[in-house]
């Protein structure tokens, strides 16, 4: 080794001394960043406990009470299972335009098979549930394996499912007493149980299965993207789907996975929507779409992938019900709800970016 | 030389395009051995290691793994064989914890029902290994194994990459330029782990621009150069300038091999 200095040598020797410690800045608002970045559903929840309770100064037992804040997860839980898929496809850094379609589709679907072709109810609604993972699985071969983009890819099959969903119904509603008196499976996510009511059933909490299935379908998810291989590869596809190729993650099975599963919830949106409706409507559901990106947006979920909690969705849906039952007790115009949660998402979206800060 | 090469490319070509990144590229390993590859910008050394390590897959061309033929088409693939590669890139996730990266692709389940039913991680368990090895290394006293790696410097980085390939290789470890974001004490680190990683039989694939470095730890050292393999060194017999001289195409070498 000619010609070099042996400048080197001289760390040679000392092996145990601490290097590069972390001094973290301690100050309050750091620290709260740093909260922000482990604990991404942190911000939502503080703006949820926040709404309940101004809401509830301002009206008083009437936005208090059993009754109300029950009512708001039964106005809710169709946004929040769907914005569960959306959370799915935006954690792998895509977006999920069809999910109302593949809703509307799947509840015709299972309607339609029973009233037309006669077919068994649960058959039928295992028809439903199964279109609408093909459809998901769909979107997630043409995302993953033709290498399209997620954008584009579901404004088209967005359009596509749309149509055909009127073409197949003919436009026909079934309704809701032939459904109740023929294949009253077809409502179940409307059965309730109440708590805390009086004889006659008035007042108390009242949830219908479709709020359970809606907290346990986040739970389970939750579970699945924090404890499981699956779970971590699909944060790691989001994040930088390169470097996750490299370090050994099956991208392209992930992403499909993703929205086949979101497809998959879809239907099952699908069968709650028969449920919160009572009848079977191609019409229904078109607002699906546009509210459960916003729910996504809300809840702290970054649109650019990887970052964010499912849990976080869960809160935005909620905020977004809370104002609009909080403002309508108020008498305000409804106008005033699409204000405020136009509002909360640019905050969000400023939110995202500021804790992202904490990484340079 | 009468031992086998433990891994062996013949004619590896890789074009993107009207690039040709490897061209009709030849490539010996020796059991035990460190080699250097070094050559210019864009000579094509990460390709070259992206197709041994599957993260490529070379149009034309045949690999060798202990002689028996291997077709990677994933790195997992390679991974499995007991070939370890740090890229270039690094190929982390920033947003998840160090413990997160380093198991990516081959977390470890929770014993029981837990583990095979509900799938749940065993988050205790990598973790520990995770500290462990990072603490081998003496790269950094991280404070907490679950930080996210974004929130690392450069260097730091590195290291955790390095370790990583360490802890997991068992038959080729491959690490492409290893010590350039690292300072002056942490590639000494990295120096040393390597030294250390060939004291436990296992060959390195080492590509550095830094002469020293590649000086002071290599047996041979491969030039390359336009694609391909413009011969192979041995660091005892020639210069820095020699070897700058030979990547650069300053001057041509004697001979394409070099016997001790
Ligand atoms: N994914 C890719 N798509 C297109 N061209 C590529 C790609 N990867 C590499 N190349 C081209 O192949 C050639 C070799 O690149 P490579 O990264 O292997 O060089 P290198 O020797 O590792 O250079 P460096 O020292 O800068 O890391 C370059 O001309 C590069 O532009
Ligand atoms: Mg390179």
């Amino acid at each position: 080794m000619s010609g070099t200095d042996n400048f080197e040598s001289v760390v040679k020797e000392r092996r145990t001394e601490a290097v590069a410690e972390f001094h973290e800045d301690k100050t309050l608002i750091k620290r709260f960043q740093h909260a922000l970045h482990t604990t991404p559903a942190l911000v939502p929840m503080i703006v949820l406990i926040v709404s309940i309770i101004l809401f509830g100064l301002l009206i008083g037992n009437r936005f208090f009470s059993a009754g109300s804040l029950t009512l708001i997860l039964q106005q809710v839980q169709l946004v929040g299972i769907v914005a569960a898929a959306q959370t799915l496809v935006i954690l792998t850094a895509g977006i999920d335009l069809s999910v109302g379609a593949i809703t509307v589709l799947s509840s015709v679907i299972m309607g339609q098979f029973v009233f037309r072709y006669g077919l068994p109810v649960p058959l039928a609604i295992l028809c439903g549930l199964g279109v609408g993972g093909i459809l998901g699985s769909l979107n997630g071969w043409l995302v993953a394996v033709m290498k399209l983009p997620p954008f584009i890819v579901t404004l088209g099959t967005w359009q596509i499912i749309l149509a055909t969903n009127f073409l197949y119904s003919a436009n026909e509603t079934i309704r809701s007493q032939e459904i109740q008196a023929e294949a009253p499976l077809l409502q179940f996510f409307a059965n309730t149980f109440k708590i805390g009511a009086d004889e006659n059933g008035r007042g108390g909490a009242t949830f219908t299965y479709g709020v359970i299935f809606m907290i346990l379908l986040v739970i389970v998810l939750a579970y699945a993207l924090r404890q499981t291989a699956w779970g971590r590869h699909v944060y790691a596809v989001g994040d930088d789907p390169d470097a996750a190729q490299l370090s050994g993650v099956n991208v392209r099975g992930t992403l499909i996975s993703v929205y086949a599963l979101s497809g998959l919830i879809c239907a099952f949106a699908g069968w709650a929507l028969i449920g919160r409706i009572g009848s079977v409507s191609p019409t229904s559901g078109a607002e699906l779409n546009i509210q459960s990106i916003t729910a996504v947006v809300i809840g702290g979920i970054s649109l650019f992938g990887g970052r964010g909690s499912i849990v976080g969705a869960l809160f935005g849906a909620l905020i977004v019900g809370v104002f609009s039952l909080g403002l309508r007790l108020l008498g305000a115009d409804a106008q005033w709800t699409f204000f405020f949660i136009g509002v909360l998402i640019i905050v969000a979206v400023a939110v995202d970016q500021w804790i992202r800060k904490v990484a340079a | 030389m009468a031992v086998e090469p433990i891994l062996k490319g013949r004619g590896l070509v890789k074009r993107y395009g009207k690039v040709v990144a490897l061209d009709n590229c030849d490539f010996d390993l020796y059991p035990g051995e460190i080699l250097a590859v070094i050559g210019d910008n864009g000579a094509g050394k990460s390709t070259l290691i992206k197709a041994i390590s599957g993260a490529v897959v070379p149009d034309e061309g045949e690999i060798f793994l202990e002689g028996r033929k291997v077709q990677f088409t994933k790195p997992t693939e390679a991974r499995a064989a007991g070939i370890e590669t740090v890229y270039q890139t690094l190929a982390m996730s920033p947003a998840l914890s160090i413990a997160d990266n380093m198991f990516m692709g081959r977390e470890l389940r929770k014993p029981g029902v837990l583990g095979s039913v509900f799938r749940q991680l065993d988050r205790p368990r990598m973790e520990k290994f995770a500290r462990e090895k990072l603490t081998e290394l003496g790269l950094m006293t991280i404070q907490n194994i679950n930080q996210a790696v974004e929130t690392l410097s450069g260097g730091q980085r590195q290291g955790v990459a390095v370790a990583r390939a360490a802890a997991f290789g068992s038959k080729v470890i491959i690490l492409d330029e290893p010590t350039a974001a690292l300072g002056v004490k942490e590639s000494r680190r990295v120096l040393e782990l390597i030294l250390d990683v060939k004291s436990r039989g296992i060959p390195i694939i080492l590509i550095s621009h830094n002469m020293p470095h590649v000086f002071e730890v290599a047996d041979r050292i491969h030039v390359h150069r336009l694609g391909r393999r413009l011969c192979v060194i041995r660091p005892q017999n020639h210069t820095m300038s020699d070897a700058v001289a030979y990547m650069t195409g300053a001057r041509v070498p004697d001979t394409e091999f070099e016997t001790a």
